[in-house]
């Protein structure tokens, strides 16, 4: 036996403690949906995990009532060092419950057990730690003294990071002394919902975090356009973005919007070039590229191209594409057919248009959603693969002479969330960082997240900040005079 | 015959000393961050069951024995030779160890006491030895050779020299590779083959991975069959980044000139569950051709105990205890 063939190294799912039935997490209690139930699915093995039920427009009306009264009543009279101690306390039980929840998220969302441990679960246990140190200074955050929190939040997050993106949103929430009505994705329920079990034991006030699963169509529809909400905060498509701006338009409800991304990965030939390789993959194939700030365009200086790629596929052959809860897998599943499906159409659009497709010879599993690590070579800037965001493990590479028609080809995009810069030259990277219009950008790395440092995206990649201090102005407004 | 630093250096183009010189000093940087991130990605590699198996026999296969102190004797010596050839007697399907490694005044106790078993590594254990003033190595270039032939001459099959570091540090990459040369001229035995040169580059007092990088590509230019990272005697010693470096100039080579040279990370790998990351790193950064004695070695005297005691517990189902190994 090839000693590369490592033998199976799976993580227990004996931890997991899943219902076969989930409800809506309303004030603190357990309730049935009006809405129509529906399926959670695992996507490596399309096995059925349980039921959750659905909230409907009156099921909204009533979370966001409970939040308001939680709000009124509790949670914005409460000091800010009472608040935190909630939120430290919400974030050790993610730490006991970690190995859990890295499981949970694994069967649910189909990513690898490997990312979910190392990366989803402490990240999230670390923004709940940094924004409870934040709610006794508020003061402190930019908007003067007293700031004054928002209301009833709706935050709506996406299926990429289920839990990750749940922390970013409930922690500077709760800590500026916001409550909040969540829906989590359609298909990656089941984190929230345990989330909401946490809360309960936390001992969190009752009505301070509801959480509703259900379609964006109805659950999230009626929750943006209840008139009881006083901030939104969405994470997800460019397109659904823009119903909600049109939506909130015109009212004094306040929006961060989180959208998509075709992040420019800019690769110099003074490159330290190994390294570079290690930062491509990191951009492009992790968590099978499901990350609106993914460096899904690659752009090399034309010099070192061949060079750069050459490295890339025969790194890329030592990816093992599999089962998610194998410690050793790298690429886990595609969350849902839907999106796999949409990769495969614009995919196919790259071959189409003319782009010469390289895809990772490996054994793709017979049940489940699986797209292998796809890379692009002669992209034009005009095909739709160096266009579109994809949303999946496919690369487009395009190459470039000189540092200007870097910046400028990277700039060339109607989004602007992330870019990269690979250099071993500081000042070259300190020049082309400052002409960059990206909200992210990474130099000499990729996919690195902090919750001290602020996120968010220029032009149709959003508006507003999430974490760090801008994060958590978000949930605030000056204070009035007092 | 052209001599090898000569015939490598005339593969990449280069015709002098300061062009071999200029090309190591011009080579691109290495990013330390993300070298060390790379590192701790393979180090989270699981590795169970028969790989686990595979690997601990692997391993044993793979260690440079060594015994390196003042206190050294003739019986120590033939103790450890007795420990290279049956590590484990309880379990007589445990594979004996590639190499012993001594110093040069060592070498015909260990010659001796092998008698027929020695080899190549693979034919038969080798008989490594370190020479060239170690660990220091700083001594004049006579001495050194001296003590290189001296080895040589008492039957060592491979010799373990050190870089002069001083020199590599004030920027003399000369020196650094005429060095290299003048001692791997040194293990000519006169009949066409020559004792395997393994060049000590002593990464600890290196200090930075550009340095570390830049003395691999020297010292395989200068002729060695082997890079290796450390006498053990400076911390840190071995570390996986650093190996992951070394094996990835070794790929580069390998894909320049289709000529594979080996790594010997030494010192400080003393537990199965490091040196399994070892393995992982070769695998995933030059491919398993190198795990093969003639490609790659543990410097190490402590790692086999442990790595027999986990072998014990996967044959045996439970963990036995270090008076279930012997020392030696």
């Amino acid at each position: 036996m090839s000693f590369m063939e490592y033998a199976a190294a799976p993580e227990s799912t004996s931890i997991l403690n899943i219902r076969p039935h989930y409800g809506l997490f309303i004030n603190n209690e357990w309730v049935e949906g009006r809405g129509e139930s529906f399926t959670s699915i695992s996507p490596s093995t399309e096995a059925e995990l349980f039921t959750v039920s659905e909230a409907d427009g009156r099921d909204v009306d009533r979370a966001v009532t409970a939040a308001r009264a939680a709000y009124d009543k509790v949670w914005s009279r409460m000091s800010g060092a009472e608040r935190g101690k909630y939120l430290f306390r919400i974030a050790r039980i993610l730490q006991e419950r970690a190995r859990e929840f890295a499981v949970a998220e694994t069967v649910d969302n189909g990513k690898p057990i490997k990312e979910t441990r190392d990366v989803d679960v402490p990240l999230a246990a670390a923004w709940f730690f940094y924004y409870a140190g934040w709610a006794d200074k508020l003061d402190h955050a930019g908007l003067g003294a007293n700031p004054r929190s928002l209301g009833v939040a709706a935050q709506i997050i996406p299926w990429n990071f289920p839990l990750l993106m749940l922390a970013w949103k409930v922690a500077p929430a709760l800590a500026a002394g916001n409550t909040v009505v969540l829906k989590p994705a359609e298909t990656t329920p089941l984190t929230a919902l345990m989330f909401a079990e946490v809360c309960q034991q936390a001992g969190l006030p009752a009505g301070v975090v509801n959480i509703l699963p259900g379609k964006g169509s109805i659950t999230g529809r009626a929750l943006v356009e209840h008139a009881g909400v006083n901030k939104i905060a969405f994470t997800g498509s460019t397109s659904v973005g823009r119903e909600i701006a049109r939506s909130v338009a015109g009212s004094d409800t306040k929006l961060t919007l989180e959208l998509g991304g075709k992040g420019a990965n800019i690769v110099f030939d003074d490159a330290a070039l190994d390294q570079a390789v290690e930062g491509i993959i990191q951009g492009i194939f992790f968590n099978q590229g499901h990350v609106c700030c993914a460096g899904s365009r690659l752009l090399v200086q034309e010099n070192v191209h061949d060079e750069v790629l050459e490295r890339l596929t025969r790194r890329l052959a030592t990816l093992r594409l599999g089962d998610p809860l194998d410690k050793n897998t790298d690429i886990g599943a595609i969350n849902s057919r839907e999106q796999l499906e949409t990769i495969h159409r614009i995919a196919n659009t790259g071959e189409a248009e003319g782009a010469e497709r390289w895809t990772l010879d490996c054994a793709i599993p017979d049940k489940g959603f699986w797209y292998a690590p796809t890379i692009f070579t002669n992209v034009a800037a005009s095909n739709t693969i160096a266009r579109d965001e994809i949303f999946g493990p496919v690369l487009s590479v395009l190459t470039f002479r000189t540092p200007a028609e870097a910046v400028t080809k990277a700039n060339n995009s109607p989004y602007g969330l992330s870019a990269g810069i690979w250099t071993e030259k500081a000042s070259r990277m300190l020049t082309v960082a400052d002409q960059l219009r990206a909200g992210v950008i990474w130099a000499n790395t990729f996919n690195k997240f902090d919750p001290a440092s602020p996120f968010g995206g220029y032009k149709e990649s959003g508006y507003g900040r999430e974490g760090g201090r801008h994060g958590l102005a978000a949930y605030l407004a000056k204070g009035e005079g007092r | 015959m052209t001599f090898i630093a000569t015939e490598r250096a005339n593969r990449l183009g280069l015709s002098s000393l300061d062009s071999v010189v200029a090309f190591v000093k011009a080579l691109p940087g290495v990013d330390a961050v993300g070298l060390e991130a790379r590192a701790a990605n393979l180090a989270t590699r699981s590795i169970k069951n028969s790989s686990k198996m595979a690997a601990l026999d692997t391993i044993i296969r793979l260690i440079d024995l060594t015994t390196l102190e003042g206190a050294d004797t003739a019986g120590k010596v033939r103790s450890l030779v007795a420990k290279a050839a049956t590590p484990d007697a309880s379990h007589p399907d445990t594979p004996r160890v590639a190499a012993v490694c001594v110093y040069p005044d060592m070498v015909e106790h260990a010659v001796a006491a092998l008698g027929s078993r020695q080899g190549d590594g693979v034919t038969g254990i080798s008989v490594a030895s370190v020479a060239t003033a170690f660990p220091s190595g700083r001594s004049t270039l006579d001495i050194k050779i001296a003590d290189t032939r001296y080895a040589v001459e008492k039957g060592a099959n491979e010799i373990d020299m050190v870089i002069d570091r001083g020199a590599a540090l004030s920027g003399d990459w000369e020196t650094v590779y005429s060095e290299i040369r003048a001692i791997r001229e040194a293990c000519d035995r006169g009949d066409g083959t020559h004792a395997h040169l393994k060049v000590i580059l002593e990464t600890g007092e290196l200090a930075t991975y550009d340095a570390i990088k830049r003395a691999s590509w020297l010292a395989i230019l200068a002729g060695a069959d082997f890079i290796k990272t450390s006498t053990g005697k400076v911390q840190p010693a071995a570390t996986l980044p650093t190996t992951v470096l070394m094996l990835e100039v070794v790929r580069d080579w390998f894909l320049l000139t289709g000529e594979k040279i080996g790594v010997k990370p030494a010192g400080g790998i003393r537990q199965s569950k490091d040196a399994i990351r070892y393995l992982v790193a070769v695998v995933e950064t030059v491919g398993e051709d190198w795990l093969h004695p003639h490609l790659f070695r543990f410097g190490a005297s402590s790692l086999l105990n442990d790595v027999l005691l986990q072998r014990q517990k996967m044959l045996t189902g439970h963990y036995s205890g270090p008076d279930y190994v012997t020392v030696d």
